[in-house]
């Protein structure tokens, strides 16, 4: 056989693999954008939106026709899971490309990235400059991490804090109350364990990167932090050593089953859905997993717990899990700005909120309306949390994929029950390395 | 127009079209020769210019060139970039192995003529046309270690449950296992081909002599197969070298929580991807670019070995 036949197939491959890592083209020059008035007419634009699998995206896909209605535009959607969406970013984006309008991002894995690469279109302006949409009205908190370099670069449409999940009956059967410190978390998830072999303790996300924001909680209610005031790794401390060890525990002492070291939510909100565990702490947003009766089998047995005190306290995350961004090559930045303010505008947060997402304005927090059909225990959780809460849930800083790599390492040993002193002592040194790079 | 104009117009006419048929089957495949260079060459040589440079986070940013620092880092990384061009040979070796016997004993199962034949070569070859990233999913439900069907499975034989994929040591060789179930099929496809076409008279001839049944296959069947091995392990080889879809689907990225299935196109993606690392990414595709072509050319070299 010749080696020109043979060759061309692997060449092929090869170049189509090499070709997935370097799509770029010319960037577009953008054009100016002018500060567009309410009654703007959009008939005949077509407006390209591109969004995650999430609640708000079920909640607000079914109002996208008013919008259409109301402004003559036509809304084309892209829905895709995480961690595609982050790939379709990170290709579109870096070839300039103008057939993204709007995006739906993470402010805080990729606030940061996507705004130093000069992806995000500045709308300090038009933002500031619409009194009825009024941006005064977003959350400090979540409108920080949608800022760049003080501009606004994105509106934040979901905020989440870490609630601790649990279930009533096991509970309840275990004689046991709903433990208000990390220490009663552990006794309680051993209790329940002892009493059903058979369920978990406590299920938690345990994948590298993953359980960074989750065990975040536990990090700051232990006194610990990511980084330190000067800049270098904070994860070798005291405080968060013994944060590592007690999330490690927490997961592998009240449990008979393998533990499955690569646990997203998805995975992890399934074991308690089957009703084989009695706590998990996430996110908020995700309740409607829990209580919904066609994706749990345990709907009806649901509690919600401020989460626990460690011994800093009562520190979850209180963050901007999402907002929306306009692309800053798109052709179309009139249109995008209308669509993202009608899709952050007041009316259509508590319209959303109605539906199970938990918006970033204020005066929706305060509208007895929006939050009717939320579990009680969910609210008093969700308000307790919130003053409590911490800003951040994973390194602040550029290329975050990476830096959750780094300090989530002691978390899988942790769980395996591996050598946590000598991980930890590695992942510090790395993670110094990386933030020195991070500039 | 004069009729000057018109004579002329028709000569160039025919001057183009008499040139065009000499030269027709350039003229014919000039086209998609140009389109299918430029789709290898493109990529490719912006792929080498990025591996010479410090693109990192956004490749529209400005970036300086650096000379042959990324190739450096990779080749003195220990902790990633080796571990994944170990992987990288265990998993394509271990696979090509098993399916070349095991492709060999279906192949020669289906040789002779019997009933039913159409139906076994059909079962045999379903796995084939399963998607990568459907039989990754698949297999992961299975080998799911606590309500997985394969744990279930060895239980009734009193075997206790097994990690499979959730435990570093053994889950490169789990996936291993699924790629020779997907992929021994195309194996024996090739190698019945091969089969169906050997001369019958030397083996013939090997009977009466009294030669036993293994030492035709091995002193006659296998020196009479071997193009058609070669062509087998090296359409398979390549493939198995760049296997990313069953990997990501199985283990996520980073080739799960201790890199254990993490191979050279798994990194690379990571790097790409995860960590916007354009520079390195490049120098490790390029690397595994040469790779790739220094195997074809060992493989052209052995399969000229009679």
């Amino acid at each position: 056989m010749k080696l020109s036949s043979l060759a061309s197939r692997p060449i092929a491959a090869a170049a189509a693999a090499v070709f997935v890592g370097t799509l770029v083209a010319c960037a577009p020059t953008p054009d100016p954008v002018a500060v567009v008035d309410d009654k703007v007419d959009l008939t005949g634009q077509t407006i390209r939106v591109t969004l995650a699998n999430h609640v708000w995206t079920e909640s607000i896909k079914p109002l996208i026709p008013q919008f259409e209605a109301e402004t003559g535009a036509k809304v084309e959607i892209t829905q895709l899971a995480e961690d595609q969406l982050s790939d379709q970013y990170n290709v579109k984006l870096n070839a300039g490309t103008d057939e993204i309008d709007v995006m739906m991002y993470r402010p805080l894995q990729e606030n940061k990235l996507f705004a130093s690469n000069g992806y995000l279109y500045d709308i300090t302006a038009i933002a500031s400059a619409d009194a009825e949409w009024d941006w005064a009205d977003f959350q400090p908190g979540p409108a920080a991490l949608t800022s760049y370099e003080g501009a606004v670069v994105g509106v934040p449409i979901i905020t989440e804090r870490t609630t601790l999940y649990y279930r009533k009956d096991l509970l309840e059967a275990a004689g046991v109350a709903v433990p208000t410190t990390l220490d009663e978390l552990y006794a309680a998830a051993a209790a329940v364990h002892a009493a059903n072999p058979d369920v978990a303790g406590y299920i938690g996300r345990t994948g590298k990167s993953a359980a960074v924001t989750q065990f975040s909680a536990f990090l700051h209610s232990f006194g610990g932090t990511w980084i330190n005031a000067d800049g270098t790794s904070a994860i070798g401390s005291a405080q968060a050593r013994a944060a590592y060890e007690y999330y490690g525990k927490l997961i592998r002492d009240h449990t008979n089953a393998t533990i499955n070291p690569e646990m997203s939510w998805p995975e992890a909100v399934a074991v308690f859905q089957q009703g084989q565990a009695a706590f998990i702490a996430d996110a908020d947003s995700l309740y409607k997993n829990f209580t919904d009766p066609e994706k749990s089998t345990v709907s009806d047995k649901i509690g919600f717990a401020p989460f626990p005190a460690g011994p800093a306290g009562s520190k979850p995350y209180n963050v901007a899990a999402w907002a929306l961004g306009i692309n800053d090559a798109s052709a179309n930045k009139a249109a995008a700005w209308e669509f993202v303010k009608w899709a952050t505008s007041k009316a259509i947060t508590i319209e959303t909120a109605k539906l199970g997402v938990m918006g970033a304005r204020t005066s929706v927090w305060a509208n007895a309306a929006a939050t009717a059909e939320y579990p009680a225990e969910l609210i008093e959780a969700i308000q307790i949390n919130g003053a409590n809460g911490v800003g951040l849930d994973r390194p602040l800083v550029i290329s975050v994929a990476r830096a959750r790599e780094l300090v989530g390492e002691p978390i899988v040993t942790a769980i395996a029950g591996g050598n946590l002193a000598s991980s930890i002592d590695k992942a510090t040194a790395d993670f110094d390395a990386f933030l020195l790079d991070d500039k | 127009m004069s009729d000057t104009a018109i004579r002329n117009q028709a000569s160039r006419r025919e001057r183009f079209s008499a040139w065009a048929n000499k030269n027709r089957k350039w003229v014919l495949a000039g086209p998609s020769m140009i389109f299918v260079a430029l789709l290898l060459t493109v990529p490719l040589g912006w792929t080498l210019f990025l591996s010479f440079t410090d693109a990192r986070r956004s490749v529209r940013r400005p970036f300086d060139l650096n000379g042959i620092d990324n190739y450096v880092s990779i080749l003195t990384d220990t902790a990633r970039f080796w571990p994944a061009v170990g992987r990288t040979f265990a998993f394509t070796g271990g696979a090509l192995f098993f399916q070349l016997v095991l492709g060999m004993m279906v192949a020669l199962l289906l040789w002779k003529p019997f009933r039913g034949q159409g139906v076994v070569r059909t079962i045999v070859l379903l796995p084939l046309v399963a998607t990568p990233v459907a039989v990754g999913m698949m297999w992961r439900l299975l080998f799911e270690p606590n309500i997985g069907f394969v744990n279930e499975f060895i239980g009734w034989f009193g075997i206790p449950p097994q990690p499979w994929l959730a435990d570093p040591n053994t889950s490169l060789a789990t996936l291993t296992f699924v790629d020779v179930w997907q992929w021994t099929p195309m194996v024996a496809l090739i190698l019945l081909a091969g089969l169906t076409s050997l001369p019958e008279e030397p083996l013939e001839a090997a009977r009466v002599d009294g030669a036993s049944s293994w030492q035709r296959f091995w002193l006659i069947i296998v020196p009479l197969m071997w193009p058609v091995i070669a062509v087998a392990i090296l359409l398979r080889g390549i493939d198995a070298l760049k296997t990313f879809d069953l990997l990501y689907a199985t283990k996520g990225k980073g080739g799960g929580a201790f890199n254990d299935v993490e191979t050279l196109n798994v990194y690379a993606y990571g790097l790409s991807f995860d960590y916007n690392e354009y520079g390195v990414a490049s120098a490790v595709l390029i690397f595994f670019f040469l790779m790739i072509l220094g195997v074809i050319w060992i493989l052209r070299m052995l399969s000229k070995v009679k």
